[in-house]
């Protein structure tokens, strides 16, 4: 139910319903974009961003939140536990149970290697789960890996690591084909076509889902394979400092009980960083649609063991975070939502843009027409602007909403508001980190060897903005090469003495540098206690 | 001034502002969440929570996440339940009734009380589900299980101990791997893609200036 204030804005939408589905809506040219993203974009925005004095990435820009665990202290001393003695042994160490992490491991399994997987909250706990609209795949006869790459080439603005980037377009129907062999449920026609849609700045048709719960399904499938093959799995326990040998290599990590805080250690001849996102930092306020666990925690200890970080001054602001009710504010609202036919409309009614821009560009042009042009609708959070959802039912028919975004339906639903019937508020809301650790396409990191990375602690495999449903792809391409790679690197590995030497580093640097504060990192979990709301 | 109400967590009284969400309110409580926290979006099922409105006969079931405060409400929450989880080898298993035999024989000492689809936090009729997995009906047992979060209320409540999610998770994965019908254009591309089909059209776009690229980006057809 909507409050009584926004019910003249609703009315005026609801009476342009009809005309709005009929207009089209032209796409933005080049020049437009660049200067609304410039004026617009919260990553233009210089004040929300400092400059590392520290580390590999000495001198670059990165927003002030991220500088500051980047450049904390770490939890533990270099002397905290005894190195000669590991907890545990193994070939390869997986840090992080989502879907990167979960894919690494079961191939490092297929591989033969002895891998492990330490994950802070549970196995499955991580924006894999929360992924809704769906994955890329070039797989249909009028697409190609090639018009693949360009589309994600241009809507990462010309900045993606190209060998990556073709990785992950050439790979992907593989990728599709390893899922529906672990008996993922890809919505298929009964020909067993691919239901496929469009996404923000894509070219063809390639969206690939599980209704709108695409990752939950991925997610889900995933986990009950790590469990059949019964690979270790050391949950609610983090990775807070990785180890190096006497040569600078990754050979493990200390880890922590989330619960009894007692400390671990776990040697490894490679190590995977499957870390996820950083959407509970909260740069810039903005709210945001992670997981709880997504804190930015393999950037942190990546780079203090000197790897180093690639754009790690752009996130990407989902345009369509739910601005209403206050419960679920910045909750993703999925893209396959425009993806089916609903358009962005502002408080006058009017559609004000396409709806299937890339997601900077939708975010960009959602803050301006609330801020500039005054046309949002005020909310308890701030301001929105409207998402027609029951466009959907009149383009697809009556069931669509149902059948193809329940999720949303339910979500909505448990607060008065019936999506068929009503159209939502959204307003952007921090949903992914563009930026990440910096790898060579066997995943490996290039500043410290036997160090693997895969899927959202990445950093340019999408360049400066991603598209919608290459995520959850390059989590199954890259995570999937990262646990073949680093199972065939172990097995030339030998383990020097174990070190934490890059701390006590660590700690020189940060003095000679002048910073004195006592924060300390990885965050692992924010603190949302005794406030009214998460930001 | 915002409306409080008072509800209470593992018993202890506590006064909240009416408008969180349970999750939200043991925060506003004091509590740093370690368990029963996961997606904070109803799709992970780590927030499963149990409670009673003073007065009311019925014990109800909801996601901490999704799930508004209401005063007099006594909440317990439940981080984890001990669900049976059988190991197989997708590659290896029956797709017939003949699975649900040897791995999850329970499902067959279903009572009928209905209990399951009675608190299922997502409104799914898993008492229907479970009885086309004991069928074998893997399809159907799939589609009625589609939105499962894997909470484990549905098991808390059982009196024959079946696991519902994990029954259901093997029945979604047989459908998902031999039941539906096979992709032809997915399988086709595999093969071009390692018959090097389009080699030389990415190794082009891999060596073009940034300018050439922008124009091939900015006059790029469309698909309607």
């Amino acid at each position: 139910m909507y409050p009584e204030s926004v019910r003249a804005s609703l009315a005026a939408v609801e009476a342009a319903r009809e005309a709005n589905i009929a207009y089209e809506p032209r796409r933005m040219t080049a020049d437009e974009k660049s200067a609304l993203l410039a004026a617009f974009h919260p990553d233009h925005r210089k004040d929300a961003f400092e400059t590392l004095v520290i580390g590999p990435n000495k001198g670059e820009l990165v927003p002030h939140e991220l500088a500051e665990m980047l450049q904390a202290k770490s939890r533990i001393t270099s002397d905290a536990v005894d190195l000669t003695k590991p907890d545990y042994d193994v070939d390869v160490l997986v840090i992080g149970g989502g879907g990167a992490g979960s894919s690494a491991a079961i191939e490092a399994h297929e591989a033969g290697a002895n891998v492990m997987i330490v994950t802070k909250l549970r196995l499955g706990d991580a924006n894999t789960m929360m992924a809704e609209g769906g994955i890329q795949a070039a797989d249909k006869p009028n697409d190609s890996p090639a018009i693949h790459f360009l589309d994600a080439f241009g809507g990462g603005h010309f900045a993606a690591k190209r060998d990556l980037l073709s990785k992950l377009v050439c790979d992907a129907p593989e990728a599709i084909q390893w899922l529906s062999k672990l008996g993922v449920e890809f919505d298929k026609m009964p020909d067993g076509t691919m239901v496929t849609t469009h996404g923000g700045g894509t070219s063809r048709k390639r969206m690939h889902a599980a209704r709108d719960y695409s990752g939950a399904e991925i997610m889900r499938t995933l986990r009950d394979e790590v469990l059949n093959r019964e690979i270790p799995v050391v949950d609610f326990t983090a990775a807070i400092e990785l180890i190096l040998d006497e040569n600078g290599k990754a050979a493990g990590a200390v880890l922590m009980n989330m619960e009894t805080k007692d400390l671990y250690v776990a040697r490894a001849k490679t190590v995977i960083i499957a870390t996820g996102g950083a959407g509970r930092m909260h740069y810039q306020g903005f709210p945001t649609s992670n997981h709880y666990g997504a804190t930015a925690d393999g950037l942190v200890l990546g780079y203090r063991a000197g790897a180093k970080l690639l754009y790690a001054d752009t996130l990407q602001y989902h345009p369509t975070g739910a601005a209403y009710p206050s419960q679920i504010f910045g909750a993703l609202v999925t893209e396959k939502v425009r993806s089916l036919g609903a358009k962005l409309v502002n408080a006058n009614g009017e559609v004000f843009m396409h709806p299937l821009e890339t997601r900077d560009v939708s975010a960009a042009s959602i803050i301006r027409e609330c801020n500039e042009r005054g046309n949002g609708v005020a909310t308890t959070n701030g301001y929105g602007v409207w998402l027609d959802t029951p466009m959907i039912e009149k383009i697809g028919g009556e069931g669509t909403i149902e059948a193809r975004i329940p999720a949303m339906m339910r979500m909505f639903g448990q607060y008065g508001i019936d999506i068929r019937k009503e159209p939502i508020l959204v307003y952007p809301t921090l949903h992914y980190q563009n930026g990440g650790l910096d790898i060579t396409p066997d995943g490996m990191t290039t500043e410290v060897e036997n160090l693997f990375v895969a899927g959202e602690a990445v950093g340019g495999i999408h360049g400066r903005n991603r598209l919608m449903g290459n995520s959850l792809l390059d989590i199954i391409v890259f995570g999937r090469s990262a646990g073949q790679h680093a199972a065939a690197k172990s097995k030339d590995v030998t383990v020097g003495a174990l070190t934490l030497a890059h701390i006590d580093a660590f700690d020189a640097a940060r003095a000679e540098a002048g910073l004195e504060n006592d924060a300390v990192s990885p965050k692992l979990l924010p603190n949302y206690t005794k406030e009214r709301s998460e930001v | 001034m915002e409306n409080m109400v008072n509800i209470f967590l593992f018993g202890k009284k506590y006064e909240v502002p009416d408008d969180l969400t349970i999750m939200r309110a043991m925060e506003y409580a004091g509590y740093q969440l370690v368990r029963g926290c996961g997606c904070r979006n109803g799709f992970c099922g780590a927030c499963a929570t149990i409670y009673r409105i003073k007065g009311d006969r019925e014990l109800k079931a909801c996601l901490a996440c999704q799930t508004k405060v209401e005063n007099d409400m006594y909440i317990a929450t439940l981080p984890f339940f001990p669900l049976a989880k059988q190991v197989y080898d997708i590659n290896k298993v029956s797709t017939t009734e003949t699975v649900m035999m040897q791995l999850y024989p329970e499902i067959y000492a279903c009572v009928g009380c209905n209990a399951c689809t009675k608190s299922c936090t997502q409104s799914l009729n898993v008492m229907q589900y479970i009885a086309y997995a004991q069928r074998g009906e893997f399809e159907k047992c799939a589609e009625e299980s589609f939105d499962c979060v894997m909470c484990g209320v549905c098991s808390s409540r059982c009196p024959a101990g079946i696991s519902h999610p994990q029954v259901a998770m093997l029945a979604r994965r047989i459908n998902g791997k031999y039941l539906a019908p096979d992709c032809g254009h997915l399988n086709d591309r595999v093969q071009e893609i390692k018959d090097g089909t389009f080699a030389e059209l990415i190794e082009a776009l891999m060596q073009k200036p940034v300018e050439e690229m922008k124009e091939l980006y900015n006059h790029r057809d469309i698909e309607k």
